[in-house]
Protein backbone atom coordinates (compact mmCIF):
# COMPACT_ATOMS: atom_id res chain seq x y z
CA UNK A 1 0.00 0.00 0.00
CA UNK A 2 3.32 2.08 0.69
CA UNK A 3 3.54 3.15 -2.71
CA UNK A 4 5.01 6.84 -3.44
CA UNK A 5 3.15 9.01 -5.31
CA UNK A 6 5.26 12.52 -5.16
CA UNK A 7 9.08 11.24 -5.97
CA UNK A 8 12.07 14.14 -5.21
CA UNK A 9 15.01 13.06 -6.32
CA UNK A 10 18.10 15.60 -5.30
CA UNK A 11 16.31 18.40 -6.59
CA UNK A 12 17.91 21.81 -6.19
CA UNK A 13 16.24 25.02 -7.66
CA UNK A 14 17.43 28.26 -8.08
CA UNK A 15 16.32 31.54 -9.47
CA UNK A 16 18.41 34.23 -11.63
CA UNK A 17 18.64 36.91 -9.25
CA UNK A 18 17.40 40.38 -11.88
CA UNK A 19 19.82 43.26 -11.74
CA UNK A 20 18.04 46.10 -12.88
CA UNK A 21 19.84 48.28 -14.96
CA UNK A 22 20.57 51.41 -13.10
CA UNK A 23 22.27 54.65 -14.44
CA UNK A 24 20.87 54.34 -17.40
CA UNK A 25 21.72 53.09 -21.08
CA UNK A 26 25.34 54.56 -20.87
CA UNK A 27 26.34 53.11 -17.81
CA UNK A 28 25.58 50.04 -19.21
CA UNK A 29 27.40 50.10 -22.37
CA UNK A 30 30.00 50.82 -20.75
CA UNK A 31 29.71 48.32 -17.60
CA UNK A 32 27.86 45.50 -20.09
CA UNK A 33 30.74 42.57 -19.87
CA UNK A 34 30.81 43.31 -16.10
CA UNK A 35 27.03 43.13 -16.09
CA UNK A 36 26.65 40.19 -18.02
CA UNK A 37 28.72 38.47 -15.70
CA UNK A 38 27.42 39.07 -12.74
CA UNK A 39 23.98 38.01 -14.17
CA UNK A 40 25.81 34.88 -14.70
CA UNK A 41 27.52 34.36 -11.30
CA UNK A 42 24.64 35.66 -8.76
CA UNK A 43 21.97 32.91 -8.78
CA UNK A 44 19.55 32.67 -5.55
CA UNK A 45 19.36 29.08 -4.27
CA UNK A 46 15.89 28.54 -2.95
CA UNK A 47 16.50 24.85 -2.94
CA UNK A 48 19.90 22.71 -2.35
CA UNK A 49 19.30 19.09 -3.07
CA UNK A 50 16.36 17.79 -1.53
CA UNK A 51 14.73 14.43 -1.93
CA UNK A 52 11.96 12.94 -0.28
CA UNK A 53 9.10 10.96 -0.94
CA UNK A 54 5.19 10.90 0.00
CA UNK A 55 3.03 7.99 0.06
CA UNK A 56 -0.34 7.43 -1.41
CA UNK A 57 -3.15 8.50 1.02
CA UNK A 58 -0.56 10.07 3.32
CA UNK A 59 -0.44 13.82 4.79
CA UNK A 60 2.85 15.58 4.20
CA UNK A 61 3.42 18.38 5.97
CA UNK A 62 5.89 20.94 4.92
CA UNK A 63 7.25 23.23 8.11
CA UNK A 64 10.40 25.98 8.30
CA UNK A 65 11.01 29.36 8.72
CA UNK A 66 10.17 32.04 6.09
CA UNK A 67 11.65 32.25 3.00
CA UNK A 68 13.26 28.67 3.15
CA UNK A 69 11.75 26.96 0.09
CA UNK A 70 8.43 25.83 1.46
CA UNK A 71 6.34 27.38 -1.39
CA UNK A 72 9.13 26.85 -3.87
CA UNK A 73 8.86 23.07 -3.35
CA UNK A 74 4.86 22.97 -4.27
CA UNK A 75 5.71 25.07 -7.06
CA UNK A 76 8.00 22.18 -7.86
CA UNK A 77 5.51 19.53 -7.27
CA UNK A 78 2.43 21.69 -8.98
CA UNK A 79 4.50 21.77 -11.96
CA UNK A 80 4.68 25.38 -12.29
CA UNK A 81 8.22 25.86 -11.85
CA UNK A 82 10.91 23.42 -13.39
CA UNK A 83 13.78 21.96 -11.38
CA UNK A 84 17.06 23.23 -12.51
CA UNK A 85 18.59 20.10 -11.37
CA UNK A 86 17.07 16.75 -10.34
CA UNK A 87 14.40 14.69 -10.98
CA UNK A 88 10.83 14.94 -10.05
CA UNK A 89 7.94 12.45 -10.02
CA UNK A 90 4.58 12.89 -9.57
CA UNK A 91 2.01 10.26 -9.96
CA UNK A 92 -2.05 10.86 -10.07
CA UNK A 93 -4.23 14.05 -10.78
CA UNK A 94 -2.94 16.91 -9.01
CA UNK A 95 -4.74 20.17 -8.25
CA UNK A 96 -3.12 22.79 -10.21
CA UNK A 97 -3.29 25.21 -7.48
CA UNK A 98 -0.70 25.95 -5.27
CA UNK A 99 -3.02 28.35 -3.20
CA UNK A 100 -6.40 28.80 -2.15
CA UNK A 101 -8.39 31.30 -4.47
CA UNK A 102 -5.25 31.36 -6.94
CA UNK A 103 -6.85 32.76 -10.08
CA UNK A 104 -9.91 34.73 -8.22
CA UNK A 105 -9.95 37.92 -10.20
CA UNK A 106 -11.77 40.88 -7.72
CA UNK A 107 -14.05 42.36 -9.92
CA UNK A 108 -15.80 39.04 -10.26
CA UNK A 109 -18.38 37.83 -7.84
CA UNK A 110 -17.99 35.70 -5.54
CA UNK A 111 -19.89 32.83 -7.93
CA UNK A 112 -18.26 33.86 -10.99
CA UNK A 113 -14.75 33.46 -9.43
CA UNK A 114 -16.03 29.88 -8.11
CA UNK A 115 -16.84 28.85 -12.25
CA UNK A 116 -13.35 30.32 -12.71
CA UNK A 117 -11.33 28.62 -9.83
CA UNK A 118 -13.05 25.51 -10.49
CA UNK A 119 -12.31 25.47 -14.63
CA UNK A 120 -8.50 26.50 -13.69
CA UNK A 121 -8.52 23.20 -11.45
CA UNK A 122 -9.07 21.09 -14.00
CA UNK A 123 -12.93 20.91 -13.58
CA UNK A 124 -16.00 21.21 -16.31
CA UNK A 125 -17.84 23.71 -16.22
CA UNK A 126 -21.29 20.65 -15.66
CA UNK A 127 -19.51 19.59 -12.90
CA UNK A 128 -19.12 22.55 -11.20
CA UNK A 129 -22.64 24.01 -12.47
CA UNK A 130 -23.77 21.12 -10.28
CA UNK A 131 -22.10 21.42 -6.86
CA UNK A 132 -22.14 24.48 -7.07
CA UNK A 133 -25.08 25.26 -4.75
CA UNK A 134 -23.22 22.77 -2.28
CA UNK A 135 -19.95 25.47 -2.54
CA UNK A 136 -21.70 27.93 -1.60
CA UNK A 137 -23.61 26.66 1.17
CA UNK A 138 -20.44 25.37 2.70
CA UNK A 139 -18.81 28.97 2.32
CA UNK A 140 -21.62 30.17 4.71
CA UNK A 141 -21.05 33.67 2.25
CA UNK A 142 -24.85 34.04 1.78
CA UNK A 143 -25.35 37.07 0.55
CA UNK A 144 -22.02 37.99 -0.48
CA UNK A 145 -21.84 35.71 -3.00
CA UNK A 146 -22.92 38.01 -6.31
CA UNK A 147 -20.32 40.85 -4.62
CA UNK A 148 -17.41 40.90 -6.03
CA UNK A 149 -14.67 39.82 -4.08
CA UNK A 150 -12.87 42.65 -3.99
CA UNK A 151 -15.51 43.71 -0.86
CA UNK A 152 -14.55 40.74 0.86
CA UNK A 153 -12.32 40.58 4.00
CA UNK A 154 -9.29 38.00 3.99
CA UNK A 155 -11.21 35.38 6.01
CA UNK A 156 -14.23 35.54 3.30
CA UNK A 157 -11.73 35.10 0.72
CA UNK A 158 -10.07 32.01 2.49
CA UNK A 159 -13.53 30.26 2.72
CA UNK A 160 -14.24 31.35 -0.45
CA UNK A 161 -10.86 29.29 -1.58
CA UNK A 162 -11.37 26.49 0.73
CA UNK A 163 -15.03 25.99 -0.32
CA UNK A 164 -13.74 25.61 -3.22
CA UNK A 165 -11.42 22.99 -2.89
CA UNK A 166 -13.45 21.17 -0.41
CA UNK A 167 -15.81 20.02 -2.84
CA UNK A 168 -13.56 18.97 -6.01
CA UNK A 169 -11.68 15.81 -5.67
CA UNK A 170 -7.81 15.77 -6.78
CA UNK A 171 -5.94 12.73 -6.15
CA UNK A 172 -3.38 15.29 -4.77
CA UNK A 173 -4.02 18.22 -2.96
CA UNK A 174 -1.53 21.07 -1.92
CA UNK A 175 -2.19 23.84 0.75
CA UNK A 176 -0.23 26.34 1.29
CA UNK A 177 -1.11 28.69 4.39
CA UNK A 178 -4.75 28.69 4.27
CA UNK A 179 -6.29 28.62 7.43
CA UNK A 180 -5.06 31.49 9.26
CA UNK A 181 -6.97 34.11 8.30
CA UNK A 182 -10.59 31.97 8.90
CA UNK A 183 -12.33 32.71 12.02
CA UNK A 184 -12.43 29.39 14.86
CA UNK A 185 -15.70 27.59 13.30
CA UNK A 186 -14.44 27.59 10.09
CA UNK A 187 -11.14 26.56 10.24
CA UNK A 188 -12.52 23.88 12.48
CA UNK A 189 -15.01 22.96 9.62
CA UNK A 190 -11.47 23.27 7.37
CA UNK A 191 -9.75 20.69 9.36
CA UNK A 192 -12.77 18.62 9.71
CA UNK A 193 -13.25 18.22 5.75
CA UNK A 194 -9.57 17.79 5.18
CA UNK A 195 -9.77 14.84 8.02
CA UNK A 196 -12.53 13.61 5.44
CA UNK A 197 -10.44 13.96 2.44
CA UNK A 198 -7.14 12.08 4.16
CA UNK A 199 -10.55 9.32 5.32
CA UNK A 200 -10.76 8.89 1.66
CA UNK A 201 -7.51 8.37 0.50
CA UNK A 202 -6.75 12.11 -0.43
CA UNK A 203 -2.97 12.48 -0.77
CA UNK A 204 -2.58 15.96 0.94
CA UNK A 205 0.86 18.15 1.11
CA UNK A 206 0.29 20.77 3.69
CA UNK A 207 2.30 24.04 4.26
CA UNK A 208 1.65 26.02 7.03
CA UNK A 209 3.19 27.50 10.72
CA UNK A 210 0.52 26.66 12.79
CA UNK A 211 2.04 23.38 14.61
CA UNK A 212 -1.32 22.56 16.32
CA UNK A 213 -2.88 22.30 12.93
CA UNK A 214 0.19 20.34 11.51
CA UNK A 215 0.08 18.03 14.52
CA UNK A 216 -3.73 17.65 14.23
CA UNK A 217 -3.46 16.13 10.42
CA UNK A 218 -0.34 15.43 9.00
CA UNK A 219 1.23 12.01 9.44
CA UNK A 220 4.99 12.97 8.42
CA UNK A 221 6.79 16.24 8.42
CA UNK A 222 9.83 17.92 6.47
CA UNK A 223 11.10 20.48 8.00
CA UNK A 224 12.99 22.68 5.84
CA UNK A 225 15.84 24.82 7.24
CA UNK A 226 18.40 27.08 5.25
CA UNK A 227 17.16 25.71 1.63
CA UNK A 228 17.71 22.22 2.53
CA UNK A 229 16.06 19.31 4.22
CA UNK A 230 16.65 19.50 7.77
CA UNK A 231 14.33 16.29 9.05
CA UNK A 232 11.95 14.38 7.71
CA UNK A 233 10.08 11.99 10.11
CA UNK A 234 7.23 11.50 12.01
CA UNK A 235 4.70 14.75 12.57
CA UNK A 236 5.20 14.67 16.75
CA UNK A 237 8.60 14.37 16.32
CA UNK A 238 9.49 17.07 13.99
CA UNK A 239 7.20 19.44 15.49
CA UNK A 240 8.53 19.01 18.70
CA UNK A 241 12.18 19.83 17.46
CA UNK A 242 11.02 22.30 15.62
CA UNK A 243 9.22 24.05 18.32
CA UNK A 244 12.71 23.75 20.39
CA UNK A 245 14.99 25.43 18.12
CA UNK B 1 -18.84 12.76 -26.93
CA UNK B 2 -16.21 14.63 -26.63
CA UNK B 3 -13.25 13.87 -25.14
CA UNK B 4 -12.87 15.41 -21.27
CA UNK B 5 -9.86 16.71 -22.29
CA UNK B 6 -10.90 18.87 -25.25
CA UNK B 7 -13.62 19.65 -23.38
CA UNK B 8 -11.92 21.12 -20.66
CA UNK B 9 -9.88 23.03 -22.87
CA UNK B 10 -13.02 24.61 -24.64
CA UNK B 11 -14.25 25.18 -20.87
CA UNK B 12 -11.21 27.13 -20.10
CA UNK B 13 -11.37 29.21 -23.05
CA UNK B 14 -15.13 30.14 -22.59
CA UNK B 15 -14.13 31.13 -18.72
CA UNK B 16 -11.54 33.16 -19.15
CA UNK B 17 -13.31 34.76 -22.17
CA UNK B 18 -16.12 35.13 -20.02
CA UNK B 19 -14.02 36.64 -17.55
CA UNK B 20 -12.28 39.42 -19.67
CA UNK B 21 -15.52 40.70 -21.13
CA UNK B 22 -16.97 40.96 -17.50
CA UNK B 23 -14.30 42.77 -16.05
CA UNK B 24 -13.86 44.65 -19.36
CA UNK B 25 -17.49 45.65 -18.80
CA UNK B 26 -18.65 45.75 -15.43
CA UNK B 27 -17.68 49.25 -14.27
CA UNK B 28 -18.56 51.01 -18.52
CA UNK B 29 -21.98 52.12 -18.87
CA UNK B 30 -21.95 52.04 -22.39
CA UNK B 31 -20.21 48.58 -22.49
CA UNK B 32 -20.26 46.26 -25.92
CA UNK B 33 -21.03 49.60 -27.33
CA UNK B 34 -17.11 50.72 -27.52
CA UNK B 35 -16.17 47.74 -29.55
CA UNK B 36 -18.20 49.87 -32.21
CA UNK B 37 -18.37 53.42 -31.01
CA UNK B 38 -13.89 52.97 -30.98
CA UNK B 39 -13.80 52.43 -34.58
CA UNK B 40 -16.46 54.63 -35.89
CA UNK B 41 -14.97 57.50 -34.03
CA UNK B 42 -11.62 56.53 -35.95
CA UNK B 43 -13.55 56.15 -39.06
CA UNK B 44 -15.01 59.89 -38.50
CA UNK B 45 -11.82 61.13 -38.04
CA UNK B 46 -9.86 59.76 -41.16
CA UNK B 47 -13.03 60.88 -42.99
CA UNK B 48 -12.72 64.66 -41.58
CA UNK B 49 -8.97 64.67 -42.88
CA UNK B 50 -8.66 63.09 -45.86
CA UNK B 51 -12.44 63.40 -47.40
CA UNK B 52 -13.03 67.21 -45.94
CA UNK B 53 -9.83 68.48 -45.93
CA UNK B 54 -7.37 66.67 -48.37
CA UNK B 55 -10.23 65.69 -50.49
CA UNK B 56 -9.47 62.01 -51.05
CA UNK B 57 -10.67 60.61 -54.35
CA UNK B 58 -12.25 57.62 -53.30
CA UNK B 59 -15.62 56.25 -53.94
CA UNK B 60 -18.06 56.17 -50.92
CA UNK B 61 -14.87 57.12 -48.93
CA UNK B 62 -17.03 56.77 -45.59
CA UNK B 63 -17.96 52.88 -46.25
CA UNK B 64 -14.29 52.53 -47.83
CA UNK B 65 -12.96 53.56 -44.02
CA UNK B 66 -15.14 51.34 -42.26
CA UNK B 67 -15.11 48.20 -43.86
CA UNK B 68 -11.27 48.57 -43.43
CA UNK B 69 -11.07 49.69 -39.87
CA UNK B 70 -12.78 47.57 -38.45
CA UNK B 71 -10.76 44.15 -38.91
CA UNK B 72 -7.86 46.81 -38.55
CA UNK B 73 -9.41 47.64 -35.20
CA UNK B 74 -9.47 43.81 -34.20
CA UNK B 75 -5.66 43.36 -34.83
CA UNK B 76 -4.42 46.09 -33.58
CA UNK B 77 -6.40 45.76 -29.88
CA UNK B 78 -4.90 42.15 -29.81
CA UNK B 79 -1.64 43.44 -30.60
CA UNK B 80 -1.43 46.17 -28.18
CA UNK B 81 -3.23 44.36 -25.30
CA UNK B 82 -0.22 41.33 -25.67
CA UNK B 83 2.09 42.76 -23.85
CA UNK B 84 0.79 42.69 -20.96
CA UNK B 85 -1.69 39.72 -20.85
CA UNK B 86 0.91 37.42 -18.71
CA UNK B 87 2.21 40.29 -16.75
CA UNK B 88 -1.55 41.50 -15.48
CA UNK B 89 -2.29 37.79 -15.13
CA UNK B 90 0.97 37.09 -12.82
CA UNK B 91 -1.08 36.03 -9.97
CA UNK B 92 -2.60 32.87 -11.86
CA UNK B 93 0.38 32.34 -13.71
CA UNK B 94 2.84 31.70 -10.77
CA UNK B 95 -0.16 29.53 -8.48
CA UNK B 96 -1.86 27.45 -11.03
CA UNK B 97 -0.59 24.60 -13.19
CA UNK B 98 -2.75 25.19 -16.85
CA UNK B 99 -1.99 25.79 -20.31
CA UNK B 100 -0.78 29.49 -20.62
CA UNK B 101 -1.24 30.19 -24.25
CA UNK B 102 -4.84 30.45 -23.57
CA UNK B 103 -4.26 33.45 -22.47
CA UNK B 104 -3.38 35.20 -25.54
CA UNK B 105 -5.71 32.60 -27.29
CA UNK B 106 -8.43 34.59 -25.28
CA UNK B 107 -7.34 37.97 -25.87
CA UNK B 108 -7.50 37.01 -29.79
CA UNK B 109 -10.74 35.45 -29.54
CA UNK B 110 -12.64 38.05 -27.53
CA UNK B 111 -11.57 40.70 -29.78
CA UNK B 112 -12.31 38.77 -32.92
CA UNK B 113 -16.12 37.97 -30.94
CA UNK B 114 -16.26 42.02 -31.16
CA UNK B 115 -15.25 42.30 -34.57
CA UNK B 116 -17.80 39.87 -35.67
CA UNK B 117 -20.69 41.86 -33.86
CA UNK B 118 -19.62 44.66 -35.11
CA UNK B 119 -19.91 43.80 -38.97
CA UNK B 120 -23.89 44.87 -38.75
CA UNK B 121 -22.89 48.03 -38.54
CA UNK B 122 -20.84 47.72 -42.17
CA UNK B 123 -23.72 46.01 -43.59
CA UNK B 124 -25.67 49.19 -42.23
CA UNK B 125 -23.55 51.37 -44.19
CA UNK B 126 -24.23 49.37 -47.14
CA UNK B 127 -27.12 50.28 -47.32
CA UNK B 128 -26.53 53.99 -47.29
CA UNK B 129 -24.81 53.86 -49.84
CA UNK B 130 -27.27 51.45 -51.68
CA UNK B 131 -25.33 48.13 -51.94
CA UNK B 132 -25.55 44.95 -50.29
CA UNK B 133 -24.28 42.36 -48.47
CA UNK B 134 -23.46 38.88 -50.95
CA UNK B 135 -23.51 35.45 -50.92
CA UNK B 136 -19.84 35.31 -51.35
CA UNK B 137 -19.37 36.54 -47.52
CA UNK B 138 -20.64 33.18 -46.16
CA UNK B 139 -17.48 31.29 -47.10
CA UNK B 140 -15.13 34.73 -47.57
CA UNK B 141 -15.99 35.94 -43.90
CA UNK B 142 -14.80 32.34 -41.97
CA UNK B 143 -11.91 31.85 -43.55
CA UNK B 144 -10.71 35.48 -43.55
CA UNK B 145 -11.60 34.90 -39.85
CA UNK B 146 -9.16 32.27 -39.55
CA UNK B 147 -6.81 33.57 -41.20
CA UNK B 148 -6.72 36.74 -39.37
CA UNK B 149 -6.88 34.82 -36.14
CA UNK B 150 -3.95 32.42 -36.42
CA UNK B 151 -1.88 35.55 -37.46
CA UNK B 152 -2.81 37.96 -34.70
CA UNK B 153 -2.41 34.67 -32.08
CA UNK B 154 0.88 34.21 -33.18
CA UNK B 155 2.35 37.39 -32.78
CA UNK B 156 0.67 37.84 -29.97
CA UNK B 157 2.22 34.94 -28.05
CA UNK B 158 5.50 36.53 -29.31
CA UNK B 159 4.57 39.52 -27.88
CA UNK B 160 3.07 38.63 -24.84
CA UNK B 161 5.96 36.27 -24.22
CA UNK B 162 8.90 38.16 -24.97
CA UNK B 163 8.08 41.16 -22.88
CA UNK B 164 8.31 39.39 -19.68
CA UNK B 165 11.78 39.60 -20.43
CA UNK B 166 12.02 42.56 -22.80
CA UNK B 167 9.90 44.82 -21.01
CA UNK B 168 10.57 47.70 -23.47
CA UNK B 169 8.44 45.98 -25.66
CA UNK B 170 5.03 47.65 -24.45
CA UNK B 171 5.92 50.79 -25.73
CA UNK B 172 7.62 49.60 -28.80
CA UNK B 173 4.44 47.33 -29.86
CA UNK B 174 2.24 50.40 -29.91
CA UNK B 175 5.08 52.65 -32.09
CA UNK B 176 5.12 49.96 -34.44
CA UNK B 177 1.35 48.71 -34.60
CA UNK B 178 1.01 52.54 -35.65
CA UNK B 179 3.63 52.67 -38.07
CA UNK B 180 2.45 49.24 -39.95
CA UNK B 181 -1.05 51.33 -39.75
CA UNK B 182 -0.62 53.98 -42.19
CA UNK B 183 2.01 51.19 -44.38
CA UNK B 184 -1.25 49.09 -44.76
CA UNK B 185 -3.87 50.15 -47.01
CA UNK B 186 -6.76 51.25 -44.69
CA UNK B 187 -7.58 54.21 -44.93
CA UNK B 188 -6.07 54.26 -48.93
CA UNK B 189 -6.43 52.00 -51.40
CA UNK B 190 -3.68 50.15 -52.53
CA UNK B 191 -4.31 51.15 -55.96
CA UNK B 192 -2.81 54.33 -54.85
CA UNK B 193 0.51 53.62 -54.01
CA UNK B 194 2.93 54.89 -56.18
CA UNK B 195 4.46 52.63 -59.12
CA UNK B 196 7.51 52.13 -57.69
CA UNK B 197 6.69 50.80 -53.86
CA UNK B 198 4.05 48.97 -54.97
CA UNK B 199 6.09 45.53 -55.35
CA UNK B 200 6.41 46.17 -51.40
CA UNK B 201 2.88 45.79 -50.60
CA UNK B 202 3.65 42.45 -50.38
CA UNK B 203 6.23 42.61 -47.72
CA UNK B 204 3.48 44.05 -45.11
CA UNK B 205 1.84 40.69 -43.88
CA UNK B 206 -1.26 42.94 -43.16
CA UNK B 207 -2.10 44.44 -46.95
CA UNK B 208 -3.18 41.42 -48.50
CA UNK B 209 -5.12 40.49 -45.91
CA UNK B 210 -6.84 43.51 -45.09
CA UNK B 211 -7.30 44.65 -48.83
CA UNK B 212 -9.24 41.51 -49.28
CA UNK B 213 -11.21 42.32 -46.42
CA UNK B 214 -12.32 45.24 -47.76
CA UNK B 215 -12.99 44.02 -51.13
CA UNK B 216 -14.64 41.29 -49.35
CA UNK B 217 -17.29 43.55 -47.63
CA UNK B 218 -17.49 46.28 -50.37
CA UNK B 219 -17.72 44.07 -53.64
CA UNK B 220 -17.90 40.74 -52.06
CA UNK B 221 -15.13 39.51 -54.05
CA UNK B 222 -11.48 37.59 -52.40
CA UNK B 223 -8.74 38.04 -54.72
CA UNK B 224 -7.04 34.38 -54.78
CA UNK B 225 -3.36 35.78 -54.90
CA UNK B 226 -3.71 37.84 -50.98
CA UNK B 227 -5.34 34.98 -49.85
CA UNK B 228 -2.27 32.72 -50.44
CA UNK B 229 0.18 35.23 -49.48
CA UNK B 230 -1.80 36.02 -45.63
CA UNK B 231 -2.64 32.20 -45.51
CA UNK B 232 1.29 31.67 -45.80
CA UNK B 233 2.28 34.34 -43.05
CA UNK B 234 -0.79 33.48 -41.15
CA UNK B 235 0.90 29.71 -40.66
CA UNK B 236 4.45 31.48 -40.25
CA UNK B 237 3.61 33.48 -37.59
CA UNK B 238 1.63 31.01 -35.50
CA UNK B 239 4.82 28.30 -36.03
CA UNK B 240 7.21 31.26 -35.02
CA UNK B 241 4.68 32.24 -32.30
CA UNK B 242 4.11 28.76 -30.76
CA UNK B 243 7.98 28.41 -30.96
CA UNK B 244 8.77 31.44 -28.76
CA UNK B 245 5.86 30.32 -26.67
CA UNK B 246 7.37 27.10 -26.15
CA UNK B 247 10.84 27.82 -25.37
CA UNK B 248 9.97 30.41 -23.04
CA UNK B 249 6.82 29.46 -21.03
CA UNK B 250 8.60 27.85 -18.50
CA UNK B 251 10.13 31.04 -17.01
CA UNK B 252 6.98 32.40 -17.02
CA UNK B 253 6.70 31.90 -13.15
CA UNK B 254 10.11 32.73 -12.23
CA UNK B 255 10.49 36.51 -14.05
CA UNK B 256 6.90 37.58 -12.63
Amino acid sequence: MREPIIIFDNVSKSFPLYHPITGGYKNFLFHLPKWIKSLRDSRFEALRDISFEVYNGETFGIIGRNGVGKSTTLGLIAAVLKPTKGRIIVKGRISPLLELGAGFHPELTGRENIMLNGVLMGLLRAEISRKIDEIIEFSELDNFIDQPIRVYSSGMLARLGFSVVAHLAPEILLIDEVLAVGDIQFQKKCIDRMVDFKKKGVTMVFVSHSMRDVEKICDRVMWIDDHTVKKIGDAQEIIDNYSEA
Amino acid sequence: MMKPKAQHYIDLIIVLTQKELKVKYKSSFLGYLWSIGHPLAFALVFWVAFKVVMRIEVENYALFLIAGLFPWQWFSNSINASPTIFLGNASIIKKVNFPRNLMPFTQVFQDMIHFVLATPVIVLFLFIYHKSPSLSWLYGIPVLLIIQFLMTYGISLIVSSTNLFFRDLERLTIIFTTLLFYFTPVIYPETMIPEKYKQFINLNPLSPLMVNWRNLFLSGTLELSYLTISLGYALLSFAIGYLVYRKLSWKFAEVL
